[in-house]
């Protein structure tokens, strides 16, 4: 413990020289670049930077490399919060208070928060990995194909059941989304299914087409109908918003609390970062006494997500240090990197290259802080975009969001998709389906079958496996928990004697 | 005719119907692929066929919902229609003609058209615009992080 | 009983010799646009790191004057990757890195391509197939764990693995073969998944790939019984405290006669000319001669076959006989 602090210390050293500063800087510029456009992922910025860092060492290329990383994680909710359009996963649930606060004119606000919380996240992450680095690995092996089924399934009862919209729709969108996922090469038997022998439908449906699609396009198509504006266009560029925001985020930091705790949980087993800001969201909105107004621009709605988020990716780091495996493509194009300069991820990692792993976890604390630094004083420069009148910023936005559906998989199939996922999500939105359910299906529903399947298969076909051990039967009750909430939580009001309010 | 519409009803009520439609497509989709429960679990149509069920079953009531909604309110009027017509044509031409043009020359039409058209633009100002971008996509994308866009005859005519 | 594969090291390894020296000739043509290989794999597993590996090598050493970009097309089992080589016909700025999925993703799925629909390019290597416990298990050889299933009942023992029908399954039908008892196979996504898995008691064994488990073999989390070779592996550095890759015996040694290696090779897309061939093959064997490329066999415990022009073709033809004899043999084929 004291040796690992001095190792610590001994990190910051290394990462302090100018010339680290110099890279971290270059780092998060490219990764916000890379967060804002959706056609590029953290794993281009890293994968075309990577022959460039052969040449440094490794504790000075990981420090580069990373922060593209924390730089594509803040980018993330640039684009979330002033388009509608979640770059990465994670970014959905930022999408759902953060953009109809910009449409409120208050971009400012939304985008500070979303900066600070992943901050403060990513922050919490590091502080426990720094601490109990040791354990979090040991932590991870526990979780087998049934454990990680409980996660996704305690990630969906917390999420379902929250929105204001006809519970029968919900469930439609919903299936409609766990049908598009199912679609293409079934992981379990090997086989395709649901293709119909159209080749174009191997790789099924990609997350980030159906929500490009019904989400930013979906979103433009909306905005035509009411007229050519961004609602937010009419919002001053106020350079003191950042202050302003700050004073008033203290006030969540039991939101803020929680959201790390979850992100941390989410992230060590790996289940990663979106099912945690997904989860994060939906207990937020239960537990809050404004849940009712989540959806319409809730500051805590926007808090909660991108904090699990960052917890969560930032945890899950270590996990692939000690174990060798990526949690995100991104991450594997870094351990392909570590190979080339001759580290071996894995167990032995720590013990041997002390300097490189305490180099990155100092690299964490302070590329987190740069990172912060340089994406908040950009938000008055953000919020402007929206100052750009629609009729220019539209078509653009269209292009972008062609190069990104396409960008997937090379394929102009999947720029018709999104088209068709546009038109699909303006009709959901006008006739009152909600499109979060539907996403969260396509994001996890393959994943979580194949959990579900794979228990199975170690079972013998046996149910009982839910509930085999300790850690799996917990987080399954809390799930039913979840689940049934509204049920228990009127139970108990009327067992209390209190009348039940609407 | 700007008051006048496509009642909010009928859509609701296609909407159940593709939803319906759709079930259908999983359900058979499912049916080939083996929907039993075998000796080492689901078969790979086992959760795809129910999950067809739960669609058909909810649209069925969503239908019915629909059916009893009051036909007076409008879905949006036909204006309103046109102007999202006036993007999903141009769209969807854009995204069809894209692997025939590449995406560069197709996006400084659709750019400079949507200025001028619907943003009454002058076109000297549109056509810088909607070069500027597609260049700084080209420099970004193709340059810079190395990504391949698709590309038309003019790409290969130039060497790019 | 014997697996034919065992007849493709033999032809691969009188191929070495006779291999190179036709593609010596300088070569004429250049690439004139950024160089794409696809990877019909997942980011991570051993096709995209030996892709990124090359990437890595060709950029440091200045070995092409255009860049060259990796792109994972894993869908479809990698069907989405192959389809997408076969649809560039005339396009010499393609290549695919296989595995073994060149042969089992189209007698699996039914996906319309076959090995004929490309150009061969070179083989860079083999790749081997290690059987490993966790190290916490009384296990202490083959044998014992063989003789542990063979006491065992059907499905008692689980087999982890990569991917569903593909050489991983293989491997595990054979052994079923061998022991006479059925195994629980449980396909994960990846071999890296696969190997903490196995380190986490959630499956008894797998057959990893050599670079997806050394590191918890150094960490004292895994143990090797047995290579899937006709002979012990060459690499006599220590790798834990007492054992290098060339302690591990072969399964044949230990009494399960099976053999597999996995094609680690460059394909290009249909219509490439002589020139262009050659050009990558003549690139493919500067890559081989950088110390780089010596480490990452040495990590991964690679066998160093490599192979191009006609030989290559030939040992492909040979490898997708054995695949198909072996996939009808488990029921593995799609329906037709």
């Amino acid at each position: 413990m004291l040796e690992d602090i001095g190792n610590l210390f001994h990190g910051f050293a290394v990462v302090i020289q100018p010339f680290n500063i110099l890279l971290m800087v270059v780092g998060i510029l490219l990764g916000v670049i890379i967060g804002v456009l959706p056609g590029l992922g953290g794993a281009n910025g890293i994968a075309i930077l990577l022959p460039l860092t052969f040449s440094m060492s490794p504790t000075s290329a990981i420090i580069m490399l990373s922060c593209i990383y924390w730089g594509a994680l803040f980018g993330g909710a640039i684009t979330s919060v002033l388009f509608n359009i979640p770059g990465e996963p994670w970014s959905v649930a930022t999408t759902f208070d953060g953009y109809p606060m910009a449409q409120q004119g208050k971009a400012g606000e939304a985008l500070t928060a979303a900066f600070t919380s992943s901050f403060v996240g990513a922050l919490f992450a590091v502080i426990v990995i720094t601490l109990v680095a040791p354990l979090v690995a040991q932590f991870a092996l526990e979780f087998g194909p049934a454990e990680k089924f409980s996660v996704f399934f305690l990630a969906f009862c917390s999420f379902i059941g929250m929105g204001k919209e006809p519970p029968f729709k919900t469930v439609a969108s919903m299936m409609i989304g766990f049908a598009l996922a199912a679609v293409g090469l079934d992981s379990v038997t090997g086989s395709l299914r649901l293709t119909f022998g159209f080749t174009e439908l191997l790789n099924g449906f990609d997350f980030l087409i159906a929500v490009i699609g019904l989400f930013g396009i979906g979103e433009i198509l909306l905005t035509m109908e009411e007229g050519l504006s961004f609602k937010g266009k009419a919002a001053g560029i106020n350079p003191r918003v950042v202050l302003q925001t700050w004073m008033e985020l203290p006030r969540y930091w039991m939101v803020s609390l929680r959201s790390c705790l979850i992100g941390c949980w989410m992230g060590i087993s790996p289940a990663g970062a979106t099912p945690a800001s997904f989860m994060s969201y939906g207990i937020a909105q239960r537990i809050s006494k404004r849940g009712k107004n989540f959806g319409n621009g809730e500051i805590e709605g926007v808090v909660a997500p991108e904090t699990a988020a960052h917890a969560a990716g930032t945890s899950a780091l270590l996990p692939m240090l000690a174990l060798g495996v990526p949690g995100s493509p991104t991450a594997a194009v870094l351990l392909g990197g570590l190979l080339i300069w001759g580290l071996q991820p894995g167990p032995l990692l720590f013990v041997e290259q002390k300097d490189f792993v305490w180099g990155l976890i100092a690299s964490m604390y302070l590329g987190n802080l740069v990172g912060l630094i340089i994406v908040l004083t950009c938000v008055p420069l953000f919020a402007a975009i929206l100052r750009i009148p629609f009729s220019i910023i539209a078509p653009i936005i269209l292009v972008i969001c062609a190069i990104g559906a396409y960008t997937v998989h090379n394929s102009s199939f999947d720029v018709i998709l999104m088209m068709v996922f546009g038109i699909v999500g303006y009709a959901m939105k006008k006739t009152g389906y909600p499109l979060a359910p539907m996403v969260l299906a396509i994001v996890l529903g393959d994943k979580a079958e194949e959990a579900f399947r794979q228990s199975l298969l170690a079972s013998g076909g046996n149910l009982g496996v839910f509930f085999s051990n300790g850690l799996v039967a917990t987080i399954m009750v809390l799930g039913l928990v979840a689940l049934f909430w509204g049920v228990i939580a009127s139970a108990w009001s009327r067992l209390r004697g209190v009348p039940k309010t609407a | 005719m700007a008051t006048d519409g496509p009642p909010h009803r009928s859509v609701e009520i296609a909407v159940a119907i593709i939803c319906l439609i759709f079930g259908g497509i999983t359900i058979f989709g499912s049916l080939s692929a083996g929907i039993g429960w075998g000796a080492e679990g689901p078969q790979s149509g086992f959760f795809p066929f129910y999950i067809g069920v739960i669609i058909i079953l909810s649209s069925l009531i969503n239908l019915k919902n629909a059916w009893a909604l009051d036909p007076q309110p409008l879905f949006a009027n036909w204006g309103q229609l046109g102007q999202v017509l006036a993007v999903v044509i141009p769209t969807t031409v854009y995204v069809l003609v894209l692997p025939y043009t590449g995406i560069y020359v197709s996006s400084i039409v659709l750019i400079t058209g949507f200025m001028i058209w619907l943003g009454r633009y002058r076109w000297h100002t549109a056509l810088i615009v909607g070069v500027a971008v597609p260049v700084a996509i080209y420099f970004m994308f193709e340059k810079w992080f190395l990504v391949p866009l698709p590309k038309g005859p003019l790409e290969d005519w130039l060497g790019l | 009983m014997t697996f034919s594969l065992q007849r493709l090291g033999l032809c691969a390894a009188a191929a070495v010799i006779a291999g190179a020296a036709p593609f010596a000739a300088q070569a004429a043509w250049e690439p004139t646009r950024p160089v794409e290989i696809i990877v019909p794999a997942g980011t991570g597993g051993g096709a995209d790191q030996m892709a990124r590996v090359v990437q890595g090598i060709v950029t440091k050493h200045n070995l092409m004057k255009q860049p060259m970009v990796v792109i994972n097309k894993s869908g479809g089992a990698g069907g989405e990757g192959f389809l997408d080589v076969k649809g560039s016909r005339n396009n010499p700025h393609k290549l695919i890195i296989t595995l073994s999925n060149l042969f089992t993703t189209p007698l699996a799925t039914g996906i319309p391509f076959s090995y004929k629909d490309l150009t061969p390019v070179t083989m860079m290597a083999l790749d081997e197939f290690i059987l490993w416990v966790n190290a916490d298990k009384p296990y202490k050889s083959a044998k014992d764990y063989i003789a542990a299933i063979k006491a065992g009942t059907d499905g008692q023992f689980k087999m982890g693995g990569t991917g569903s029908k593909q050489e991983d399954q293989i491997i595990t039908v054979a052994l079923e073969k061998a022991t006479g008892k059925k195994m629980t196979y449980i396909p994960y996504k990846g071999g890296g998944e696969v190997a903490v898995q196995l380190v986490g008691g959630h499956v008894d064994s797998s057959v990893n790939n050599p670079i997806e488990a050394v590191a918890q073999w150094r960490a004292g989390k895994l143990r090797p019984l047995c290579v899937f070779d006709s002979k012990q592996l060459d690499y006599k550095d220590k790798i834990t405290a007492d054992q290098s890759w060339n302690d591990i015996p072969t399964c044949k040694s230990q009494g399960i006669d099976v053999e597999y290696l996995m094609l680690r090779g460059f394909f290009m897309s249909p219509g490439a000319t002589a020139d262009q061939v050659a050009y990558y093959v003549d690139l493919m064997k500067k890559v081989r001669a950088t110390p780089e490329w010596a480490q990452l066999m040495k990590d991964g415990a690679f066998n160093q076959t490599s192979l191009a022009g006609a030989d290559y073709l030939k040992w492909v033809e040979a490898a997708e006989k054995t695949h198909e004899a072996l996939m009808k043999d488990a029921g593995f084929l799609a329906k037709k």
